[in-house]
């Protein structure tokens, strides 16, 4: 028998990962003392994250995605799999209505999947602030491959790059013009791109408007697509070339799992240039570098709030409010106040 | 500043074959507005799936709505259910038409709460915190 929920979770059972979760996710200090003793059994999981914007057919793809995973040709052994969903949370009521589920519903009744949806709770990159928690939970347990869906993101809620090994930014048609693919911001940190609702009418514009702008940055593509045969092109595409990787482009059809198939094999060649490359130890290295700021940012925090008083505080608000302070003084102030 | 403290989760289920979902938005939509974290999961749902729901959610309460007439059916098997995994505290509230000659049976079986037609959601807001004790 187990004697701690950490032990039970390292172990599987589902009554302790989802008992875990939950004291993670409320940032409890047993939450916290979870979180220091399974993370020795971290590190085993393939992250898969999946952004794009809302509508784009994320929830659905993901079912479809799982589903796929869980029953492999003949003679291959299912991984386990696991999902987080992040939805917003209202920043009016500090409420929230989670609806990925509603797209999951194939997945029940399935012990080698866990489906979890999360509230962002006032985080403004994607994600929330405990899901990298909460998929050390999961990854503790034994989950093979973690699907981390999140909020429906615009342009620049990049934070999930930084917690997956895999990201799949998913693109729909209709969303703009050519020159949306070639800002900055979420396209950039596309390892697989796909384009879902690939049966709606402008799903070529989409697909051709995604290849130009992957022909800029990487400029060998060019050939293999410009005569016709895309489906060919992309699918040498995703695979590591000159050392390098050059995200596919793919078309699915998340309705009626049209393109699953290919998006698997380029997920395992990702993850098998990952491991080639050394770039899953980086990768590693940089979540595991970001994870420690993101909580000594909030310790700092923590550590001033609770040295300075909250009538020092409103005094220093009152000034910036009337305009007699900056907020730039103020915060110098409120700094030293609290001794830092 | 939203800081992570301890949320209100609320599952809110159709169970069995009834399509008619309006009441079970409205109720969602009003827990949200009041704060809560509530999970919808959508149409057709049998008990298997609401109890592995409310396992893998970890919420508080579950919502069921049910207007198909086949409460007394299916909410034993929901409250056995969720038994059977574990989830013997969590709430569960009843929405949609039952009769009243039915509900003293329900609420012996375990039912939190029935709401008909017309109910104020402000009513099942408060029972709901009530019975999570943050009131």
């Amino acid at each position: 028998m187990p004697t701690t929920l950490a032990q039970a979770v390292i172990q599987g059972e589902r009554l302790a990962i989802t008992r875990a979760l939950t004291q993670i996710e409320n940032n409890s200090p047993q939450g916290n003392m979870i979180l220091e003793e399974i993370f020795p059994h971290t590190g085993q999981a393939h992250l898969i994250g999946v952004t794009g914007a809302p509508g784009t057919g994320k929830s659905t793809l993901v079912n479809q995605l799982a589903l796929k995973l869980r029953h492999p040709p003949p003679g291959e052994r299912p991984p386990s799999v696991a999902i987080i969903a992040v939805d917003p949370t209202s920043p009016f009521s500090g409420g929230a209505l989670l609806g990925d589920r509603i797209r999951m519903q194939d997945l029940a009744g399935d012990p080698g999947i866990f489906v979890r949806s999360m509230a962002s709770r006032g985080s403004l990159g994607g994600l929330a602030s405990t899901t990298a928690g909460l998929v050390q939970v999961f990854d503790a347990a034994g989950f093979e491959i973690i699907l981390i869906e999140t909020v429906g993101a615009g342009q620049s809620e990049v934070e999930i790059a930084s917690l997956a090994h895999t990201t799949i930014v998913v693109e729909a048609p209709g969303l703009g013009d050519d020159i949306q693919t070639i800002k900055a911001g979420i396209l950039e940190i596309a390892d697989i791109l796909v384009v879902n609702k690939a049966d709606t009418p402008g799903s070529e514009n989409t697909l051709r408007a995604l290849r130009t702008m992957l022909s800029l940055a990487h400029p060998q593509l060019t050939e293999m697509n410009h005569h016709g045969e895309m489906m060919k092109a992309e699918g040498a595409a995703g695979a590591a070339q000159d050392g390098r990787w050059t995200p596919p482009i793919l078309p699915t059809i998340s309705t009626t799992g049209e393109g699953i198939d290919e998006l698997i094999e380029q997920l395992q060649a990702h993850r098998d240039y990952l491991e080639k490359s050394g770039e899953w130890q980086i990768r590693d290295a940089a979540r595991l570098k970001n994870d420690l700021e993101n909580l000594l940012g909030a310790a700092l925090r923590a550590h001033w709030e609770s040295s300075i008083s909250q009538n020092d505080y409103q005094k220093v608000l009152a000034r910036v409010i009337s305009r007699k302070s900056s907020p730039g003084k103020a915060v110098e102030e409120l700094l030293r106040g609290a001794g830092l | 500043m939203v800081d992570s403290q301890t949320k209100i989760r609320v599952l809110i289920a159709k169970a069995g074959l009834d399509g008619h979902d309006r009441g079970a938005k409205v109720v969602a939509r009003a827990l949200r507005d009041a704060g809560m974290e509530v999970i919808y999961t959508g149409l057709r749902q049998t008990p298997e799936m609401i109890a592995e729901a409310a396992l893998q959610e970890d919420v508080q309460v579950v919502g069921l709505s049910i207007l198909s007439g086949a409460h007394m059916t299916l909410v034993p098997k929901v409250l056995s259910l969720l038994d059977e995994h574990g989830l013997k505290d969590v709430k569960l509230f009843l929405g949609g038409i039952v009769p009243d000659e039915d509900k003293p049976e329900l609420i012996k079986l375990g039912v939190d709460g029935i709401y008909g037609p017309g109910t104020p959601t402000q009513l099942i807001i408060e029972d709901i915190r009530r019975a999570c004790q943050q009131l």
